[in-house]
């Protein structure tokens, strides 16, 4: 199925089902430990071997020699895995740096060997005798050293590395009210709860590999091309997933060291990477460093705009794209966005939540904050004054295919009571704290990819599904449910949902926030194919059969759907693809942030103490889980905000802090009462689901609310996150 | 993890014994600290003795009006206790400061004190470490150090003492009482029990080996205002930058002990002697010799104002 026009009126229209609040059909089995995750598999894989990674102990250089004997004659030892015997691989298309280094070393921990043995410890205890001896090579750390020597990156998912509109200098020069400041953001890991781990058996030359991973079809293309084996010889299955953040969109180091360990013991091996190796053996998210622009009149209304960013990563790789947002957020006739990349010699740079928008709002909203003071207008007001219905690099002729940012401000400024803000910095306090609030636009691109379901009947009338699309803890069992019971006229539990397995047909996968509405347009192409199926069998003609209580009906007449599939069942399978209606509308979704903190006035301890937003995202397909998404993102904005960064050794070229203890997240103590509110929106430029994303978009501008809070409680601006109390302390005494 | 022989010692003495007669022992009790270093290779334990079965798990109190803590009273049991809570509020607020609820489950007193440095440089095998591999260098110094220490510190070493539920032992002049292989008994006052770095990092305390902790003592309780304040990134589950504690007496003395800054748990007679004059002169009697980095040297003026603000709260009590 094409979607190339706008949908008219559709069965998901009824709300019967979609868009309702319902607990996770998944959920019992996850809270009772009965949904297997893949280093659990011992069902699948019994007898499995263990495997541990030795990574690399230099950032770059050459491996001068190995030695394995004594770890080989350590006990339980199988066998040992290296680039010498792994034989030819080629690097995945999704990879930066290679998943298995040596002879060439790219970055630390970057993995060197796979030591398998027949238990966990003696793996790992064998893996501390594999001796290396380096020949390190100089390598690039620093990306504030490196800025001039940034280079126009490629063209990646953030579209052009720059882009321009008008005379922004021009403009700038002539502005009333100018501000220019520099923002930076510190590399992050995604630090979600199930590390990567991947069961890898061979049978012949057939691999199955039980894996952690967002994006099913890219793990198994990947995976075949740098074994130099056809894709139809490789399996994944990844039904559970404990969280990604775009940590595991890509094949990663222990789903192919599984699956090389497994192929050289002959037998299935495998591998998780430890907690305190996946900062530095995984990707990140890089850090940047952002300019921002903006001339305004004295009312704030934006003639010019400028955002360029600098990030940096391995040779081969990508930037941050942190101005993305910059071209679609407010008006100005006058705009410029560069992104320029470094080299660096740290590991390798990816997605992570919200990648571009996360840290590129963290920039733009504070500065929005800053315009808003030097114009002395509210920064609610600011926004809306600012506010623009078309994509304002094309002009009008693009306009959005929904955008209500103007309503989210105004409901979200009123539900947290905005108005009783003091303006002036520093006025208000509650015991030793200083209390102040700060808000901040949300805006995340929506993304829509192509993406196929098998649909189903059988001979008891209950409704099966298939889709590689994964559930990376998001909800996407229950959404998928919920659309395949309102599309064939079933109660939610007479739904069966199987997901994340190759053998399904290809879905969206989850990243970008495409896979709630992309997955569930799928499973609506599926069904539309399925109807006709169960109409024409019904002797109905299609477009007038109705589907509600198990049955096809036609006026007065109807067929329990259990008769008309029989013993055999009757399937459908289909996909939907996309035309050009993303060119021809710019399609978003958007909020608006409120957050309230406390600054203790001696240490300068920033505690949140409530944070409220409002959220148009198009249908809302389960209430439930998508507040979930939000609050959870809204959690990573105050990490982001106030404690997450990777800690970069500038002599050694490592993320020091490589363990949840040192690298710090957000805890249950440090998170108050959120409040969330979801416009409602139907976006029937977007799919049929008339539904965009909310994944990405509760992290996108929550930090900077944050950072607009402590301004308004202390009066001091920080513009170098995470925004830490030594910062604030040094700022005071200046 | 290397391999490793264990025991599960029946007494004090044959545990003393025990830990004596192999090279390379080690008593385990909670676990908490030891088992994951073990697991990074940081501790090679050739045998461990296990002295979770010794009985030492009860306050009692002593003769002289004090209290005895045995060495395996869980942190969790420890800070819910009755007369801690009434007589050493102190010990109590530092010790839920500390940790997360399941680690202070299986957490004993003699181990929080043992406890070793969080330095990141001394959590990664393949960076130098002096107190980790004597003689290889100090990655940290001119390192990320923004966690480690700014008193006692040493060329060798700047590693900070991560615990909380120490700094309030230091401050109640706490004494550990020891056994070993032979049956002798010490007490040593906790102020001398932890070791500076000087050029021998890896020497934390004064404990011989196969000598064993058999229990904490408390001299009789002191009265007066007891606070412990606990500076971190986030409001749980984080060791401190700086933490605080104290006992601020009705007569306008009072005591302190710090975390976060020393080598080990940190107070001074200094310290204690400004008392009457504020925080800022109890910050800088404490802080004499403070040694500081790039990235700690806020933990100079973060001790002081952290003194203010208690002193603030202390006035708005009186």
């Amino acid at each position: 199925m094409k979607f190339d026009t706008p949908a008219g009126q559709n069965p998901i229209d009824q709300g019967r089902v979609i868009g309702i609040p319902h607990d996770r059909i998944d959920g019992a089995a996850k809270v009772t430990g009965t949904a297997p995750y893949a280093y659990e598999r011992h069902d699948a894989a019994p007898n499995a071997a263990y495997g541990w990674i030795v990574g690399s102990a230099i950032a770059k250089g050459r491996i001068a020699a190995m030695d394995l004997r004594a770890a080989e004659a350590s006990p339980g030892v199988l066998g040992i895995v290296t680039h010498a015997n792994a034989g030819k691989l080629t690097k995945g298309s999704m990879n930066t740096a290679h998943l298995l280094g040596g002879p060439q070393i790219e970055h630390y921990e970057q993995a060197l060997a796979l030591v398998v043995a027949d238990t966990f410890e003696n793996a790992r205890a064998a893996a501390a005798l594999v001796r290396i001896d380096y020949a390190p090579e100089d390598g690039k750390f620093d990306l504030a050293a490196e800025r001039l020597n940034g280079v126009i990156p490629p063209q990646g998912f953030g579209g052009p590395a720059d882009t321009k509109a008008g005379d922004f200098d021009g403009a700038f020069a002539s502005a009333a009210v100018k501000l220019e400041q520099t923002y930076t953001t510190p590399d992050q890991s995604h630090a979600m709860m199930e590390p990567h781990a991947s069961i890898a058996a061979w049978n012949g030359d057939k691999l199955t590999l039980w894996t952690s991973n967002q994006m099913i079809a890219w793990g198994v293309g990947d995976m075949a091309k740098t074994l130099g084996i056809p894709k139809e010889n490789v399996r994944l299955v990844s039904p559970y997933i404990g969280g990604g953040f775009g940590s595991k969109l890509f094949l990663r180091a222990d789903a192919l060291l599984a699956a090389l360990g497994a192929r050289q013991v002959g037998r299935p091996v495998k591998v998780a990477i430890a907690r305190p190796q996946i900062p530095n053996n995984t990707t990140h998210r890089p850090a940047t460093i952002q300019r921002i622009r903006i001339g305004a009149d004295k009312d704030g209304v934006i003639d010019a705009i400028a955002h360029e960013v600098w990030s940096g990563d391995l040779p081969g790789g990508g930037p941050e794209t942190a101005a993305q947002q910059t071209r679609l957020l407010y008006r100005g006739d006058n705009r410029l966005t560069a992104h320029r990349l470094v080299t660096l010699n740290l590991p390798e740079g990816n997605a992570m939540r919200a990648p571009g928008e996360a840290v590129g709002l963290l920039a733009l909203e504070v500065a929005m904050d800053e315009l808003a003071e030097a114009c002395g207008v509210d920064p609610v007001e600011l926004r809306i004054r600012n506010d623009v219905q078309y994509d304002p690099e094309a002009g009008p002729q693009r306009p959005f295919s929904s955008r209500k940012l103007v309503e989210c401000l105004r409901a979200g400024a009123d539900r947290f009571g905005w108005s009783k803000r003091n303006p002036r910095p520093g006025q208000v306090r509650d015991g030793r704290w200083l209390v102040g609030m700060g808000m901040a636009s949300a805006f995340r691109n929506n993304l829509t990819e192509k993406s196929g379901a098998r649909i189903g009947v059988d001979g008891q009338g209950r409704v099966i599904v298939e889709t590689d699309m994964t559930d990376i803890g998001t909800g996407s069992y229950t959404i998928i449910a919920q659309t395949a019971a309102e599309m064939l006229g079933v109660d939610l539990d007479q739904v069966t949902v199987r997901l994340g397995d190759s053998r399904f047909p290809v879905s969206s996968g989850s990243g970008g926030q495409w896979g709630a509405n992309s997955s569930t347009a799928g499973v609506y192409a599926a069904a539309m194919a399925l109807r006709a199926k169960l109409a024409e069998k019904a002797g109905y003609p299609a477009d007038q059969a109705q589907f509600d209580d198990g049955l096809v009906r036609l006026g007065n007449q109807s067929q329990p759907l259990a008769a008309l599939a029989g013993g055999q069942g009757l399937w459908a399978e289909d996909s939907m693809e996309y035309g050009d209606l993303d060119k021809r509308y710019a399609q978003a979704t958007f909020g608006a942030h409120f957050c309230e903190v406390g600054v203790d006035m001696d240490t300068a301890e920033v505690r949140v103490r409530r944070m409220g937003g409002a959220f148009a995202a198009g249908r809302i397909l389960n209430p439930k889980s998508a507040r979930s998404q939000v609050i959870g993102a809204m959690t990573m904005g105050v990490g982001a905000a106030l404690m997450e960064a990777l800690d970069v050794d500038t002599r050694f070229g490592f993320f020091v802090n490589h363990d949840m203890a040192e690298y710090q997240v957000p805890v249950h103590a440090d998170i108050p009462d959120q409040d969330v509110l979801f416009i409602e929106e139907l976006d029937d430029k977007s799919s049929p689901m008339k539904a965009k994303g909310v994944g990405e978009l509760g992290i996108c501008g929550a930090g900077a609310a944050v950072a607009n809070a402590i301004y308004n409680a202390t009066g001091i601006r920080l513009r170098d996150y995470p925004l830490t109390l030594d910062k604030l302390l040094k700022a005071q005494a200046a | 993890m290397k391999p490793f022989t264990y025991e599960r010692a029946t007494s004090v003495e044959a545990a003393a014994r025990a830990a004596a007669s192999v090279q390379g022992a080690r008593f385990i009790a909670g676990g908490t600290n030891l088992l994951d270093l073990m697991k990074l290779q940081i501790e090679t334990p050739t045998h461990l003795v296990d002295v979770n079965r010794l009985g030492l798990d009860r306050i009692e109190k002593t003769e002289e009006g004090g209290l005895r803590i045995g060495a395996l009273v869980r942190n969790t049991d420890l800070a819910a206790d009755a007369t801690v809570r009434r007589d050493y509020a102190v010990l109590s607020r530092a010790l839920v400061a500390g940790a997360s609820g399941q680690l202070r489950n299986k957490a004993t007193t003699a181990g929080n004190l043992l406890q070793r440095t969080r330095c990141p440089y001394f959590y990664d095998t393949r960076m130098p470490c002096n107190k980790r591999k004597p003689g290889s260098g100090c990655g940290a110094m001119k390192g990320v150090s923004r966690s480690l220490a700014i008193l006692g510190v040493s060329d060798a070493c700047i590693a900070q003492h991560p615990s909380d539920m120490a700094v309030a032992m230091r401050l109640l002049d706490a004494q550990v009482d020891t056994v070993d292989a032979t049956g002798a008994r010490r007490a040593i006052p906790i102020a001398d029990f932890h070791l500076l770095p000087g050029d021998t990092p890896h020497k934390e305390t004064v404990l011989k080996a196969g000598e064993i902790i058999t229990s904490v003592t408390l001299p009789g309780p002191i009265g007066g205002t007891h606070v412990y304040r606990k500076v971190r990134d986030r409001a749980s589950y984080a060791f401190a930058l700086v933490s605080v504690a104290a006992i601020f007496g009705k007569d306008g003395t009072a005591r302190f002990a710090f975390g976060g800054i020393g080598a080990k748990p940190w107070r001074t007679a200094e310290g204690d002697a400004a008392a009457a004059q504020g925080a800022q002169a109890v910050a800088e009697a404490t802080l004499a010799g403070a040694r500081t980095t790039h990235d700690n040297d806020f933990k100079r003026p973060l001790v002081e104002k952290t003194l203010a603000s208690l002193y603030r709260q202390q006035e708005a009590r009186a």
